[in-house]
C-alpha cells in the first residue's frame, strides 16, 4: 500500500466553546484531485489552516507522505513540498508581479538569507519566475505592480506563486472566487494542465467546474465529516442533499 | 532595627505599589480596549503631582486637591483623546467649519480654506493607523514634560503630606509611617471601586466586551468610540490622582514621568494587559521588586526589574493575567 | 544602476568630501561629524523600521551598552582597537537578547517591550554608580589614532567620521537590494504569506534587529569617540525618539531619507537650543506634525510631488490632485 499524500486523523479545533473542526479524518492519495465541500462555515478553511500550520490543533494528527507534522512550523510544513493558496488574496501589493514569485521561489532557496548580493543578479531565479508567470498566462506584463492588476490576473497570481515553488501537495481555497465565467475556464484548463506528480486538494463553490475536476469528494458540515467518496457517490447520497438542499 | 527596616521597606514597597496600580491600570484598561500603549501616561502621572503641589501651597485641602489634580488631568486626557488619538467627524468638522466661515472666508482667503479642509482630511486618516497614535501620544508626552518644565521649573518640588498623617504610628515599640499606609488603602479602594466598576456594572460589561472583542462588541450595537474617552479619563484621572498622592513620597521632578511609565510599562507586561487583576498583582510586584532593590543592591535595582520580566515575557507572553496578546 | 543615481552618488560624495572648506568654522564642521553619526544611528533603526515595518523605542540602549564598554576597557588599560571591537560585539550580543524578548509580542507590544527595557539600560546606566558613574557620566580619555592617523582635531575627526558612515552605507545600500532584504520587506507587509511561502519570519525579524543594533552599536562608538564623554542622559527615552523621529520625518521607505531626517533635526535642535530652552516641545510638536502630514517622511514625498509637477508639466492643464478631500 503506498503512503498517503495528505493524511489527516482526529483532528479537532475549537474557537471558544464552538468547535469548528470536529474529529476530521481523511486520506488523500498520490496525485489524488480532491474537493472539500461544504456550506459557509463548515470548517473547511480551518481545516486548510490546521494543515498549514496555521492555526495549532487541540488534538489529533497530520501527516505529509508519512511525516507528522503536528509541532512543525509552517514554513518547515512547506520546505516539506506543501504549497497554498488563499481565498481572500494574500499578495505583495505594492511590488511586481515577477517580484511576487520571486518571493515565493526565495521561500525555499538558502540564498535568502545572503545579505549581501544583488537580488536581480540571481538569472535563474527571475527566470523560473517567469516560467511560473507564463504557466497561468501571466507571461506578459511580469513587470507590472499588483495593485494595478485585474482580480482575475491575481487571482493567477496566487496559483503562480504555489505553482513556482513545484509542491507536492497543493492547497487551493476558492481559487475561481470572484472570477467571470470566462476567466474561471482559463484558470480550469491551467488546473488541469497541472501534473500528475501534485496532488491537489481544493475547497471550491462552483460545482460545475469543481465536480468534474476532482475524482473524491470531502463533504464538511458543522466541522464534521458527512459525505466522502466519488462524485457519483457524493452527488447520489441523501446526506448531501440534505446539507445543500433541505434545511 | 533589624524589623523596624523590614517594616519601613515593606510598607514603602506596598505604598508604592498602590501608587503604581493607580497609575498603570488605566494603562492597561487603554491598551487593552484600544490596543496602543499611551505613552503619555507617565506625563499624567507627572502633571497630577505638579497640579497637587500648586494647589497645595495654595492651603487647598489634600484630598481636595488629589481630587482636582485627577480631574484636571482626565480632562486633559479627553482632549488628547477625542482630539490627537481619535479625531472625531463631527468635532473636527466643526472646528474647521467654524474656522472657515469665521476667518477665512471673511479675509477672502480661499486658498487657505480649502488647504484647511484638506488638513481635517489628512487628520482624519490617522484613524486606523495605530502605530501613528502611539508615535502621538509620545509627542504628547514630550509637549507634556515641557510645559511642566516651562511652568514649574526644573526643580523638585516636594508636596506636603496632610499634617494629621505626618506623623509615624507606633505599635509594638516600632513606628509606621502613616502616610504610606493611608496611600496603600486609597489605592486598595480605588481597586476595590474599579472591580466594581467593571464586573457589576454596565459600562464595566460593555468595556470588558470591548477589550474581549472590540469588533464583535461594535458589531453588539456598543458605542466602542465612547468607551475610548470614558476609559481614557478613567485611566488619566487615575494617573493624576496618583500623582498628587505620589507627590508626599516621591516629589515632583522633571523626569518623574520617564521615571514611571517604564515601570508601567512592566507591570503591564508582568500582569497582562487588559486585566485588572494584573495589574493588581503585577503593580505590587514591581513595587516591591523596585524598593527592595534599591534598598538592598542600589547600583542594580533596574535589573532586578528586568529578570522577572525575561522570564514572563519568554514563557508566559500574555503575563499572568493577560486577557489580550501584547 | 541608472546614470542618474551614479551622478547622485558621484555628486553626494563631492559635497560629503567638501564640507570642511565649505562650512566656517570648526563648530560647523563638528556639527557635520554630529550629522553623520545621528544618520548612521537613523539607517540602523531604519533597518527595522522601514524595512521591517519593527517601530523600536529602545535604540539608544545600544550607545549605552556599546559606549561604556568601550569606555570602561579604555579606561582599564586596554587598546583602542580592541575595545572598539569588544564593545560593539558584545553591544550586538546584547542586541540578539534584546531582539529575542521583544518578538515575543506583536504589533504595538513591541514598541512596549523595546521602551521598557530600553529605560532599563537607562536606569541601570544612572543607578550603578560604581560602574558608570551614574548622573556624572564618564569621560573618555582620547580618540584613537586609526592607523596611526590623528583624528583630534575637527577636520580629521570629521573624514574618519565619513569614512566610517561611506561603509555603513555600502553595506546598508547592498543590504536593501539582497535577497534577505526582499525577503524582509515582505515580512512588513505579508507575515503569514511568507510564512506559507516557506520564510521563517521570526528568524528573518531577529537577525534584522541584530544588524540593526550592530550599526547602531558602531554608531555608538563613533559618539563616544566625538563627544570624549558619556552620561546617562544620552540614553534616555528622548534620544531613542530622536533617531526614530529623524527616521520618519527623512521617509523610513527610502536610504536617504534617514540621513536627511539626521540633518533637519540635528540642524534645528543645534539652532533652537542656541536661543530658546524649549527643545523637548518643539520634538513633540514636531513628532505630531509629522505623523499627521507626511506620515511617509519627507523624501518619498518630495519624489512625489517632483513627480506630480513633471506631469503637470506635460499636460498643460492642471489634473486635480488627489489630496483634496472628495467631499
Amino acid at each position: 500500500m503506498t503512503t498517503p499524500a495528505l493524511e489527516i486523523v482526529g483532528l479537532n479545533k475549537h474557537f471558544g466553546g464552538l468547535p469548528a473542526t470536529k474529529d476530521v479524518s481523511l486520506r488523500v492519495m498520490p496525485g489524488e484531485r480532491r474537493l472539500i465541500i461544504g456550506p459557509n462555515g463548515a470548517g473547511k478553511t480551518t481545516m486548510f489552516n490546521l494543515v498549514t500550520g496555521d492555526l495549532r490543533p487541540d488534538s489529533g494528527s497530520v501527516k505529509l507522505f508519512g511525516q507528522e507534522l503536528s509541532g512543525m512550523s509552517t514554513q518547515a510544513r512547506v520546505h516539506l513540498g506543501l504549497a497554498r493558496t488563499y481565498q481572500i488574496l494574500t499578495l505583495f501589493p505594492r511590488e511586481t508581479l515577477i517580484h511576487n514569485v520571486v518571493l515565493a521561489l526565495l521561500g525555499l532557496e538558502a540564498l535568502r538569507w545572503n545579505p549581501w548580493a544583488f537580488l536581480t543578479g540571481y538569472r535563474h531565479i527571475y527566470a523560473d519566475a517567469q516560467k511560473a508567470l507564463a504557466q497561468v498566462g501571466l507571461a506578459d506584463g511580469a513587470e507590472r505592480v499588483v495593485g494595478e492588476t485585474s482580480y482575475g490576473e491575481r487571482r493567477r497570481l496566487e496559483l503562480a506563486m504555489a505553482l513556482a515553488q513545484k509542491p507536492k501537495l497543493l492547497m487551493l481555497d476558492e481559487p475561481l472566487a470572484g472570477l467571470s465565467l470566462e476567466e474561471r475556464q482559463t484558470v480550469r484548463e491551467l488546473l488541469d494542465k497541472i501534473p500528475r506528480d501534485v496532488t491537489i486538494v481544493m475547497i471550491e463553490h462552483d460545482m460545475d467546474t469543481a465536480l468534474s475536476f476532482a475524482e473524491r469528494i470531502t463533504v464538511l458540515h458543522y466541522g464534521e465529516v458527512i459525505v466522502e467518496g466519488t462524485r457519483t457517490e457524493v452527488v447520489a447520497d441523501p446526506r448531501t442533499r440534505e446539507i445543500y438542499l433541505g434545511d | 532595627m533589624q524589623g523596624q527596616f523590614w517594616i519601613i521597606q515593606t510598607l514603602n514597597s506596598v505604598a508604592f505599589g498602590g501608587l503604581l496600580f493607580m497609575l498603570s491600570s488605566g494603562f492597561s484598561l487603554i491598551f487593552g480596549l484600544m490596543r496602543i500603549p499611551n505613552l503619555a501616561h507617565g506625563g499624567f502621572f507627572m502633571l497630577g503631582a505638579y497640579l497637587g503641589y500648586s494647589l497645595l501651597i495654595r492651603g487647598v485641602n489634600f484630598w481636595v486637591a488629589a481630587l482636582l489634580g485627577g480631574l484636571a488631568v482626565g480632562l486633559l486626557g479627553v482632549v488628547i483623546e477625542r482630539f490627537i488619538i481619535h479625531p472625531s467627524n463631527r468635532i473636527l468638522l466643526a472646528i474647521g467649519s467654524f474656522l472657515d466661515a469665521v476667518i477665512f472666508r471673511p479675509l477672502g482667503l480661499r486658498a487657505f480654506s480649502g488647504a484647511w479642509r484638506g488638513m481635517i482630511a489628512r487628520f482624519r486618516g490617522l484613524a486606523g493607523n495605530e502605530q501613528g497614535q502611539v508615535l502621538m501620544t509620545l509627542g504628547v508626552s514630550f509637549i507634556v514634560a515641557d510645559v511642566c518644565l516651562l511652568i514649574w521649573t526644573g526643580d523638585p518640588m516636594t508636596l506636603p503630606a496632610p499634617p494629621a498623617l505626618r506623623r509615624p504610628l507606633f505599635i509594638g515599640g516600632y513606628s509606621f509611617p502613616t502616610y504610606r499606609l493611608v496611600v496603600l488603602g486609597v489605592a486598595l479602594v480605588a481597586a476595590a471601586c474599579l472591580y466594581l466598576l467593571m464586573e457589576r456594572t454596565r459600562l464595566g460589561a460593555m468595556i470588558r466586551a470591548g477589550v474581549d472583542d472590540r469588533e464583535m462588541a461594535r458589531g453588539c450595537g456598543i458605542p466602542v468610540s465612547r468607551l475610548f474617552t470614558i476609559v481614557f479619563l478613567l485611566g488619566a484621572t487615575l494617573a493624576g490622582i496618583g500623582g498628587v498622592l505620589g507627590g508626599p513620597i516621591l516629589n515632583a521632578y522633571p523626569g518623574l514621568d520617564t521615571d514611571m511609565l517604564p515601570l508601567a510599562l512592566i507591570v503591564v507586561i508582568l500582569g497582562g494587559a487588559g486585566s485588572l487583576l494584573g495589574a493588581f498583582v503585577g503593580s505590587f510586584v514591581v513595587g516591591f521588586l523596585y524598593n527592595f532593590g534599591i534598598a538592598l543592591v542600589p547600583d542594580l535595582a533596574y535589573f532586578v526589574l528586568f529578570l522577572p520580566m525575561v522570564l514572563v515575557l519568554m514563557f508566559l507572553p500574555q503575563g499572568l493575567f493577560g486577557r489580550v496578546q501584547l | 544602476m541608472t546614470r542618474g543615481s551614479v551622478i547622485a552618488v558621484l555628486l553626494a560624495t563631492v559635497v560629503f568630501m567638501a564640507v570642511p572648506w565649505i562650512v566656517p568654522g570648526n563648530f560647523y564642521i563638528n556639527m557635520a561629524s554630529q550629522v553623520l553619526i545621528y544618520a548612521l544611528f537613523a539607517l540602523s533603526l531604519n533597518l527595522m523600521l522601514g524595512y521591517g515595518g519593527m517601530v523600536s523605542l529602545g535604540h539608544a540602549a545600544y550607545l549605552g551598552v556599546a559606549g561604556y564598554t568601550c569606555i570602561l576597557l579604555v579606561t582599564a588599560g586596554y587598546n583602542q582597537l580592541t575595545a572598539a571591537v569588544v564593545a560593539v560585539l558584545f553591544s550586538t550580543a546584547f542586541a540578539g537578547v534584546f531582539g529575542v524578548l521583544s518578538l515575543r509580542a506583536p504589533g504595538l507590544g513591541f514598541i512596549m517591550i523595546t521602551l521598557a527595557i530600553g529605560q532599563i539600560v537607562w536606569g541601570i546606566a544612572y543607578r550603578a554608580n560604581a560602574l558608570t558613574g551614574g548622573d556624572n557620566g564618564m569621560s573618555f580619555p582620547a580618540r584613537p589614532m586609526p592607523f596611526g592617523f590623528d583624528i583630534q582635531d575637527a577636520k580629521n575627526f570629521y573624514y574618519f567620521t565619513l569614512i566610517v558612515f561611506a561603509i555603513a552605507f555600502f553595506f546598508l545600500w547592498r543590504f536593501s537590494h539582497s535577497p534577505f532584504g526582499a525577503s524582509l520587506k515582505g515580512t512588513k507587509e505579508q507575515p503569514r504569506r511568507m510564512r506559507m511561502l516557506g520564510h521563517n519570519v521570526w528568524l528573518i525579524q531577529l537577525l534584522t534587529f541584530v544588524m540593526a543594533g550592530f550599526w547602531a552599536s558602531i554608531a555608538s562608538v563613533l559618539y563616544v569617540y566625538y563627544n570624549l564623554f558619556l552620561s546617562p542622559h544620552a540614553l534616555a527615552l528622548q534620544q531613542s525618539a530622536e533617531i526614530l523621529l529623524m527616521a520618519i520625518l527623512g521617509g523610513a521607505t527610502s536610504l536617504t531619507g534617514p540621513i536627511v531626517g539626521a540633518l533637519i533635526i540635528t540642524l534645528i535642535k543645534n539652532v533652537i537650543s542656541t536661543y530658546v530652552e524649549r527643545w523637548n516641545s518643539l520634538l513633540g510638536v514636531i513628532f505630531v506634525v509629522v505623523i499627521i502630514f507626511m506620515p511617509y517622511g519627507l523624501v518619498p514625498g518630495c519624489k512625489q510631488l517632483w513627480k506630480r509637477l513633471q506631469s503637470r508639466g506635460k499636460n498643460s492643464a492642471p489634473a486635480r490632485t488627489s489630496s483634496e478631500p472628495t467631499e
